[in-house]
């Protein structure tokens, strides 16, 4: 359908096809290894076999005289001419959190290689740079480390244990996060319940895994030495700062760009040594330098998730209204604290979910080990929250003989009672509050397209086959969504009549190109196809935060929609000069500007914009307002709630452990929907990923600080013979935070599924039977439930 | 180093390549061919997928001495002109099979050959085909309907057209 047609009822609800597709699907697509830049050279790094060791002696000789080689650096070489590793956008704290909350988050700037200690398999310890990847990774072979162990740390509750192996020399324990939430008097709301489940809950290691692997590429400009880097990021100018900050440069002489990005999930979204180390180097020798991450270094050296464990405690009265929640969390940060507040946080402020509790005590540390670090991946602490509270939720609803969405409907925040305050102070410094929502309705149509009853007549009737036992769950939750601080927009009427929008947040497959195209046509009254966007380059707006935090559409959406906004205004008042009537008068239609009454009036946006455009005619401006073009920055006042309820038919084969999804439903709220296409698309791949989590990957360490899956024959990312049947239906409660109306809705599909199958298999496998604490819920765990089951032993928990 | 020649997209090339070279590398960095990507390079993930002599070929597992003398096809290859798509690419476009798009030109590859085969393959091969393929962004849904679709197997959801829209349908 061509853009015109859309023209006069808007654009934004349409499923509008996507303008990214054609150069996709031709090839043409520019990702970082596809840059061709002449004569770059290549970097590889030499990375810890072991899980914690001394490094007592580096040995390059070999490896410099190898032809081919160009350089080779240890920790050592650059140190002097460097700073070491530290996101001060992750760390900062907002004030009000400071002085209300008095969180922990210990500061650890990062040696960008190893500073004679390793602490985790894959680190990296020496950097070669050769003519290709090839000679590089011959050199790796040649280069001699010395190592001398030391106790691996992988357990995180054996962390803050006062003899665990300490991670960070010079410290005297391995807790670098600890933040507490507090509301009423929890040992009275406990003594007075009727129900109270206490419960240990393990959500288990996994990773984002994009397709594409991290990388970086990085230009000389040979005129002023400056920088142009081309990275594999989510966050091009949190990235500027941070390779400024590090290499002691001004961040006006880094341009960072990020090309086309193949999906990123959070992992992208953080800062890495190699992405300052490639720029030191090439920095150093004055030649072009990239480093494409390949697959092992991306399951061992890009950051990790998921790890947590919750002692959770929930107390019901008699009636199954909900008095308390008390949860105590562990979460592995691995060996690096350099997201700070980020996970944990998110994983206090979210373990409430949809539900009234009027009495909470939280307490989420983070501590150190020597595995790879953990930061935000898709969902960022809340799949990890939502597994522990929904699991608890269906244990309370065992105990008390009822339907676990029972026991949910009597809990849920009812719509009338929106804005609903949680008592909890949110990360930004403000109260945390649920803008708009409507729970009940959510798991009322979940309930429906389950078909929960049916389910439950068939469990009574056997009607399943010898072996195979039936079973329904579900969970929801909800998400905050669309995190500033700010993002900006910048919209332009070139003289030629295109609209050239940029804006700070970059996209990883989330169709900006496409959906922004939407927002900014329908503001200012142009045709799609004018619109060009830029984005992810720090030479087309100066400031800019990124894509993360299911944040795009709410920041950046809204901060192109004003400036669009602005830009109409413009164009209405230059009309109503040229044609001598009132701005009032005039309408936008199709990318003219034309008088309501008089269409064949009109001037097209392009002589509008010729006729501002400096020196073209005689006449004009020359000075300030000179072109049409207008920037905007939207700060969000605070997050805004988006949330779903999840919920899966299961059958599961007690012979072999094998866990089918008969059906997967999804009811969905990301308020007002740009594109439903686009949405679908996005929910849809997030619960893959979260089924991917629930049922088969794990990145597991064994207890000597070995990952065991370092390939995809070990990592076992879903296909499409996993994808189950599957229901998505929507409803839509606007946003009264942002003009547009839109919710955040890029990470939440990946939230609910751990929790909706394990409440689902559980209930497949009989909640009196079995009691499953982690995933992810391969066949041979689910064996030994079974197992664990049938000898009365109680489940392991490892 | 070895000389050899390849029958790229139509194009003959003769090459000199190290006996270590791998297929992905000699066509993306010596043909400049960046449309077939390099995901995994050890066989799993299917984003290099390239037709060799019509059969799809993983060419990360493949070095570039053993095509000497073979006929390959890249995604460059497919589309039929500037304006118009293959109906394989069509279909993942009007379908939504692809997000970042980078695992896209192997999936194309892989289905281009179904499309071409003489027996239009059935529901079961094409889905056996894509579990060949990984991708992170899709859960695949649409791009088991955009292959069911331009290999002429009914019988599935296109996308929602409007927010609000249930829509079911079996993702297998």
């Amino acid at each position: 359908m061509s853009a015109e047609a859309f023209a006069d009822q808007g654009l934004i609800g349409t499923s509008v096809l996507r303008k990214e597709d054609d150069a996709l699907l031709r090839g043409r697509g520019r990702f970082l290894a596809d840059l061709v830049i002449p004569d770059s050279l290549e970097a590889a790094f030499v990375r810890s076999p072991h899980a914690h060791a001394k490094v007592t002696r580096i040995d390059l000789e070999a490896a410099r005289a190898l032809p081919g080689v160009v350089a080779a650096y240890t920790w050592d070489d650059i140190r002097d001419t460097v700073s070491e590793l530290f996101l001060e956008a992750e760390m900062r704290i907002p004030e009000q959190v400071k002085e209300a909350i008095r969180p922990l988050s210990r500061l650890q700037p990062v040696p960008l290689l190893a500073d004679g200690l390793v602490t985790c398999v894959g680190q990296a310890v020496v950097m070669i740079i050769a003519v290709d990847r090839y000679v590089a990774e011959d050199a790796i072979e040649l280069v001699e480390v010395g190592y001398e162990p030391l106790p691996p740390l992988v357990d995180p509750l054996a962390a803050l244990d006062a003899d665990a192996p300490i991670v960070v020399p010079g410290t005297d324990d391995n807790l670098a996060i600890s933040v507490e939430g507090r509301s009423g008097d929890i040992e009275t709301a406990l003594a007075e319940a009727a129900y109270v489940v206490t419960e240990r809950y393990r959500s288990h290691r996994y990773v984002a895994s994009p397709m594409e692997t991290r990388g970086v590429a990085v230009m000389l400009d040979p005129r002023d030495g400056g920088l142009t880097v081309f990275a594999s990021t989510q966050t091009p100018h949190r990235l500027r700062e941070v390779i400024a900050g590090t290499l002691r440069l001004d961040s006006g002489r880094v341009r960072v760009t990020a090309p086309d990005i193949g999906g990123g999930f959070g992992q992208k979204g953080v800062q890495y040594v190699e992405d300052v180390l490639l720029p030191y180097a090439a920095h150093r020798l004055g030649r072009s330098v990239r480093w494409v991450e390949d697959r092992t270094e991306n399951l061992t050296s890009s950051s990790h998730a998921r790890e947590q464990v919750h002692d959770i405690t929930l107390a019901a009265d008699a009636e199954g209204r909900l008095l308390a929640l008390r949860d105590d969390v562990v979460i592995n940060l691995g060996n690096a604290n350099l997201t700070g507040l980020v996970v944990p946080y998110n994983t206090l402020t979210h373990v409430i979910g949809p539900y009234v509790i009027p009495v909470l005590d939280l307490r989420v540390r983070g501590v150190l080990t020597t595995t790879m670090m953990t930061t935000p991946y898709r969902g960022a602490g809340r799949p990890e929250a939502v597994f522990a509270m929904e699991r608890a939720m269906d244990r309370l609803a065992r105990a008390m003989g009822i339907e676990p969405h029972e026991l949910r409907a009597r809990n849920l925040v009812r719509p009338e009672k929106m804005p609903h305050r949680t008592g909890l102070m949110y990360r930004d410094g403000t109260m945390q509050t649920y803008d708009s929502g409507d729970f009940p309705e959510l798991l009322r149509r979940l309930v429906g397209h389950l078909k929960i009853d049916e389910v439950r007549a068939r469990q009574r009737g056997g009607g399943t086959a010898p072996g195979k036992r039936l079973g329904v769950g579900l969970a929801m939750y909800i998400e905050g969504t669309g995190l500033g601080p700010f993002e900006s927009g910048s919209v332009t009427v070139l003289p030629n009549g295109r609209v050239r929008v940029a804006t700070g947040a970059s996209s990883q497959g989330q169709a900006h190109q496409t959906v922004f195209a939407q927002v900014a046509a329908d503001a200012i009254g142009v045709p799609l196809d004018r619109i060009d966007l830029i984005e992810g380059d720090t030479a087309a707006i100066g400031h800019g935060v990124g894509t993360i935090a299911s944040r795009s559409m709410v920041t950046a959406g809204n901060a192109i929609h004003l400036a669009g906004l602005a830009v109409r205004e413009r164009l209405l008042a230059d009309a109503a000069e040229a044609l001598g009537t009132a701005p009032e008068d005039l309408e936008i239609v199709d990318g003219v500007v034309r008088p309501a009454d008089k269409p064949e009036a009109g001037i097209d946006v392009a002589a509008l914009a010729a006729r501002r455009a400096p020196l073209l005619v005689p006449g004009t401006s020359t000075g300030p307002g000179a072109m049409i073009s207008e920037t905007t920055f939207f700060k969000p006042p605070t997050v805004t709630v988006a949330s779903a309820a999840h919920g899966a038919v299961v059958e599961v084969d007690e012979r072999t452990g094998k866990v089918e999804i008969l059906s997967y439903a999804v009811v969905h709220d990301c308020g007002r929907v740009v594109n439903p296409m686009v949405a679908d698309g996005q929910v849809t791949g997030g619960v893959m990923q979260g089924i991917g989590g629930a049922l088969y990957e794990e990145m597991e360490y064994g207890p000597d600080g070995q990952p065991r899956s370092v390939t995809y024959m070990d990592y076992l990312v879903p296909t499409a013979a996993e994808a189950p049947p599957y229901v998505l239906d929507h409803i839509e409660t606007r946003s009264a935070l942002n003009p547009l109306g839109v919710k955040g809705l890029g990470e939440g599909g990946a939230i609910a599924p751990p929790a909706a199958l394990a409440n689902a298999v559980e209930d497949a496998l009989g909640p009196d039977r079995v009691h499953i604490t982690r995933g992810p819920l391969t066949p041979s765990r689910v064996k030994d439930l079974i197992r664990g089951a049938s000898s009365g032993a109680s489940p392991d928990e490892r | 180093m070895p000389e050899i020649t390849l029958h790229v997209n139509g194009l003959e090339h003769r090459l000199d390549v190290p006996d270590r070279m791998l297929l992905t590398d000699a066509l993306r960095q010596r043909l400049g061919l960046t449309g077939t990507h390099v995901g995994c390079e050890h066989g799993v993930c299917g984003a290099c997928t390239i037709l060799l002599d019509d059969q799809p070929v993983r060419a990360c597992l493949t070095l570039a001495v053993q095509a000497d003398g073979h006929r390959i096809r890249t995604v460059e290859s497919v589309a039929p002109s500037e304006e118009e798509l293959h109906p394989v690419q069509q279909a993942m476009r009007d379908c939504h099979g692809l997000q970042c798009g980078f695992c896209t030109p192997g999936i194309v590859m892989s289905l281009l050959a179904l499309h071409e085969q003489e027996e239009p393959p059935g529901p079961e091969e094409i889905d056996e085909t894509l579990s060949g393929h990984l991708c992170r962004c899709t859960g695949y849904r649409n791009i088991t309907e955009a292959a069911h679709r331009a290999l002429g197997c009914a019988g599935h959801a296109g996308p929602a057209d409007a927010a609000g829209h249930e829509h079911e349908g079996a993702g297998r």
